[in-house]
């Protein structure tokens, strides 16, 4: 059975549920509302053979509601076939967690949590992976300056704001072409 | 006969005179320290003054004596954080081998650790351990910052890096590279020697002290 296979045989089995699916370069991408994922995603590993958990990520669609997306790659482990799973999230909505499927999404959806925002119903260890506790702000979300912005914990840790502007590696708006908008260096006057 | 420059090791050049002067007229057997060592017994001494005493002496500062020897046995603390601090590494092996100038004695406890030498990328979730041992080294102590991250935050313009660590520490000596070679490390540390070289030794370790006498 190919991933092909498997998007028509969730289809079938979820219905309504499945929202879209994209075929992109041999790539299988299967859309489904936020309610029924955790069940997609128990068929794909219990049912369709996906054991492999390759990674958990999500997209911030600033602007737009739902706002934000998560996304499961899903394998084999004899890597004959891939899947990725993709459903919305709304800013107050809660996820629900993979671990009780693939122990590995432990730490992903920790890192999501922690860079993005978005929260998880029964997790383990549902705490920062990457930045410390006590962090005020989530540094992935698009309305999150590069610069950082500054935080104060006494004791704890700080942070400040890097300065950006006229420096290197920083993109300046306008139709000119990608070399001449984000020199690696950048005359310092 | 080896010679050594008193000027390298820190002396003033008024406290050698008699040394100059015995070299020049060939007295002496050649064997000559900066503190008073045994004389000759074979010599005819004064019941009361060995002239050939002088010879054996030599007259210095105290800030000049003390920083001879903090200068010439830095004990670094490897904060080893990035990229750098292979470097760092590889400038105390074989190849390089830091300990030809007495900076070799690495040192991972910060209570034994005389200079600092920052080498990688400081994340503002590390920054506060940084800190930490540094708080935690005795005084005298020094900092390097050993490339573009330690001095400037380098090339990670970002939320998550501290721009220098000189926010945090005050640093003595920045090493500027990405990372440096070992030869630019050493002759970081050696320019740190040239600064130890410097300072009111004295002055500044007894400086509480000073302060309470004026009060």
């Amino acid at each position: 059975m190919s991933s092909a296979h498997d998007i028509e045989a969730l289809k079938g089995k979820f219905g309504d549920a499945v929202t879209g699916t994209i075929e992109f370069r041999g790539e299988q991408t299967i859309c489904v509302s936020l309610s029924s994922l955790h069940e997609v995603l128990a068929h794909a590993k219990n049912e369709l053979g996906y054991d492999f958990l390759l990674d958990v990520a999500s997209l911030d669609h600033f602007g737009e509601d739902p706002r934000f997306e998560m996304v499961y790659e899903l394998t084999t482990l004899d890597d004959s076939k891939h899947l990725r799973v993709k459903s919305k999230v709304a800013e107050d909505e809660k996820v629900p967690s993979a671990t009780d499927l693939w122990l590995g999404a432990d730490w992903h959806e920790r890192e999501v949590y922690d860079m993005m925002g978005i929260g998880f119903t029964d997790h383990p260890n549902l705490k920062r992976i990457l930045m410390w506790e006590g962090y005020p702000f989530h540094p992935l979300r698009k309305d999150f300056p590069l610069a950082g912005r500054p935080s104060e914990m006494p004791d704890v840790a700080f942070s400040g704001v890097a300065p950006l502007a006229g420096g290197p590696f920083v993109t300046a708006p306008g139709s000119a072409d990608v070399a001449k908008r984000e020199p690696r260096s950048r005359a310092m006057d | 006969m080896a010679r050594l420059g008193w000027q390298s090791l820190g002396f003033p050049s008024g406290a050698c005179e008699n040394f100059h002067k015995r070299l020049e007229t060939g007295a002496g057997d050649g064997i000559f320290a900066p503190f008073p060592m045994v004389t000759d017994n074979n010599s005819t001494a004064h019941a009361a003054y060995d002239s050939k005493i002088e010879g054996n002496v030599i007259v210095t500062r105290v800030d000049a004596a003390m920083n001879w020897m903090r200068k010439n046995s830095m004990w670094p603390m490897p904060m080893g954080l990035a990229c750098c601090a292979i470097e760092m590494m590889a400038s105390a092996c074989s190849r390089f081998d830091l300990s030809r100038f007495g900076m070799e004695v690495m040192r991972f406890s910060p209570r034994q650790a005389d200079v600092m030498i920052v080498s990688g990328t400081v994340t503002y979730k590390m920054a506060l351990a940084v800190k930490r041992v540094w708080d935690q080294m005795p005084e005298p102590k020094w900092c390097i910052a050993m490339g573009a991250c330690a001095s400037s935050g380098g090339m990670y313009r970002s939320y998550a890096v501290l721009q220098g660590i000189d926010q945090l520490i005050p640093v003595d000596v920045y090493i500027s590279g990405c990372p440096p070679r070992p030869e630019a490390l050493i002759a970081g540390l050696m320019k740190l020697q040239d600064q130890v070289a410097k300072e009111p030794a004295l002055a500044n370790q007894k400086k509480e002290f000073f302060e309470e006498l004026s009060s």
